[in-house]
């Protein structure tokens, strides 16, 4: 059995999780799934969705202890479910609290966690179910037994192929390298409650509050469907005022890159990239950004790139499915009067 | 004052065109340099002023090379060094947590433990996403990841990091671990007197207290760059109908 940890978004099952959850059945054994939600949060439409993904059975959790976060305790409820079901593998997104939580479970067993997995498949004795998109690369016999894992390194410019021989294997899925499919046929996802005992050690880090965003945030970005981007090229603090009317007018966001938030010109929650955002819109527009490996493994999921860019041989624009090639300070009002034109 | 250690990694800084060394196991980083992560440069910004002047300890297991991070960081205004030797792709996440754990350890025998320690959130190079926590685990230390802004008042850390549903704040007895995400500071520049001071700054070096167990890597692989075929809408101005035609024919507009 393979055991997920999902996260909820807006009430429903959050898109990573989704892709977790279809990479894990990939793997050829019953999948059951842990719900990361404080006690009393509304699970019915995320445990509609593990149906539809094929989920057979979800674990909630209830308790005073959970209210507030605290990584080392959900570290243990998920333990606990590990030990109990004997499931072989644990994965989930990459997100930061998924991650957070699977390191610790890896720490409390002492077994390996590979972060970040494009694919896995079980190799060594008895290895007839192999993972939905496996593309592995051929390892002869000497691999040995486990989980084959090829997982995204460098932001993603290189790809590792790693074992995972312990038992549980745990590993995260890299963000949007997965396109979520329901399942041919719906799980029962019959629910299950457990009411775990928390020791005080596991809230030693916990929540003490939380402010709500008063700005805007990274999470805006990351569910955009349309991101128009900004980067040197912008030239300076004062060179976003037709990327900021360009997004506005196509209903999306501004992203940046990392020159143009560590030279101050905008926060740093606009930054899309490794140490940024990971953003999957419909169409990003890279305005003046030159895709740095660093960059694009924050935008590579985009499903159209129009770049716009001075230089014709930019990475951004060799990569791009559309380019203009020129002054970004001209083009966007060029573009902002072609669509008034158009009203 | 608090006694602040951080933990940074010596990772290529390649931006554009990755290669491997001969035996395929490593990433060459000659040609573009080194670094270490964005988010490695603000825990040590943040330890900086966490230090608030006193003794602020900068910690690599790497290759001989890794000095020049060591030194970066006193540049800026570590006051110690500490270096491990070894090769960092020879060691896992676990590898790494239990060498660190040693060194802190060490210092708690002496009789001058540290109260705080920094690490970036996940490695540049390998994203491990684990050694903090690992790190932790092997101390008996609270952790938490992902953290922007750190503050000591008295024995506690007041810690805060972007949450699903904003700014959150953790308040934690130290001593205790702490992995950073790059946004919540700017790291400083170095000045000259700093470059100097770092010139003389005190780096100790230890050897690796046991064999590694090994990472599990079996290989590595530079995917191949998406074929080249983008299509050009135009130059300029004048390609503004062009672009609106796409977005129409994207369905981006209605
Ligand atoms: C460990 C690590 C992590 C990193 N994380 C990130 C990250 O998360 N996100 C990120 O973005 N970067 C990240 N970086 C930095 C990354 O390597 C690049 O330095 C950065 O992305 C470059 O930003 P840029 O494209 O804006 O600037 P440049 O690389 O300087 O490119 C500017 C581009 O603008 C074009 N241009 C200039 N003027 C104009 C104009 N008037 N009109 C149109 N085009 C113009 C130029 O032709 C060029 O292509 C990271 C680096 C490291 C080492």
């Amino acid at each position: 059995m393979i055991l997920v940890l999902v996260e909820i978004d807006d009430g429903a099952l959050a898109l990573v999780s989704q892709e977790a959850l279809t990479f894990a059945r990939g793997l050829g054994e019953p999948v059951e799934a842990v719900v990361l939600a404080a006690p009393g949060t509304d699970t019915s439409a995320a445990v509609a969705d593990c149906a539809v993904q094929g989920v057979a059975r979800v674990h909630l959790v209830d308790g005073p202890d959970l209210i507030s976060y605290a990584a080392a305790a959900w570290a243990s409820v998920v333990a606990g479910v590990l030990a109990e079901t004997g499931a072989s593998t644990l994965v989930a997104s990459g997100s930061g609290r998924a991650s957070e939580i699977l390191a610790h479970v890896a720490a409390r067993l002492d077994v390996p966690m590979a972060a970040n997995a494009l694919e896995a498949s079980p190799v060594g004795e008895s290895t007839e179910a192999v993972g939905g998109q496996a593309r592995m690369p051929d390892q002869g016999s000497d691999t040995g037994t486990g989980l084959l894992v090829r997982r995204q390194v460098l932001g993603g410019a290189v790809v590792e192929s790693t074992l995972l021989a312990a038992v549980p294997a745990i590993l995260t899925v890299a963000g949007h390298a997965v396109e979520p499919v329901a399942a041919p046929v719906a799980g029962a996802a019959s629910v299950v409650t457990v009411t775990p005992r928390i020791e005080p050690d596991d809230l030693r880090a916990q929540v003490a509050s939380v402010t709500p965003r008063s700005g805007g945030d990274g999470a805006s970005l990351t569910k955009a469907k349309v991101v128009v981007g900004a980067g040197r090229g912008a030239g300076g603090p004062d060179g976003f005022g037709g990327v900021d009317a360009l997004a506005a007018k196509l209903g999306g966001v501004v992203g940046v890159s990392r020159v143009v938030t560590s030279l101050g010109w905008r926060p740093h929650h606009e930054q899309v990239g490794q140490t940024g955002s990971r953003i999957n819109p419909d169409l990003y527009v890279p305005c003046g950004i030159s895709g740095a490996i660093q960059h694009w493994a924050g935008c590579s999921s985009s499903k159209t790139i129009i770049a716009i860019n001075t230089d014709a041989e930019a990475p951004m624009v060799t990569k791009a499915a559309y380019a203009i090639v020129g002054d970004m300070h001209e083009v966007i009002p060029a573009i902002l009067a072609a669509l008034d034109k158009r009203g | 004052m608090t006694d602040v250690l951080v933990c940074i990694k010596r990772v290529p800084e390649a931006t554009g065109e990755v290669t491997l060394t001969p035996d395929g196991l490593g990433i060459d980083g000659s040609h573009a340099g080194y670094t270490v992560s964005p988010n490695e440069e603000c825990a040590v910004e943040l330890a900086v002023q966490v230090a608030d002047g006193g003794r602020c300890t900068v910690l690599t297991l790497g290759p001989a090379g890794a000095v020049d991070q060591l030194r970066a960081a006193l540049a800026v205004g570590m006051t110690d060094g500490i270096h491990i030797e070894g090769d960092s792709d020879a060691f896992s996440p676990a590898d790494v947590a239990r060498e660190v754990a040693a060194a802190v350890r060490a210092r708690g025998e002496a009789g001058s433990a540290y109260d705080l320690v920094l690490l970036g959130n996940d490695a540049a190079d390998t994203g491990d996403f684990q050694v903090g926590v690992r790190l932790a685990y092997a101390l008996g230390y609270p952790v938490v990841t992902g953290i922007q802004t750190v503050s000591v008042e008295g024995s506690t850390a007041i810690l805060t990091g972007e949450g699903p549903d904003g700014s959150e704040t953790y308040r934690v007895a130290l001593p205790a671990v702490v992995t950073v995400l790059e946004g919540g500071v700017e790291p400083r520049y170095p000045s000259v007197m700093g470059r100097m001071k770092a010139k003389k700054a005190p780096i100790e070096t230890l050897a690796p207290t046991t064999v590694p167990v090994g990472s599990g890597r079996l290989a590595l692989e530079v995917p191949p760059p998406p074929p080249n075929q983008v299509r050009i809408l135009g130059e300029g101005a004048a390609a503004a109908p062009a672009f609106v035609a796409t977005l129409a024919e994207l369905g981006v507009l209605r």
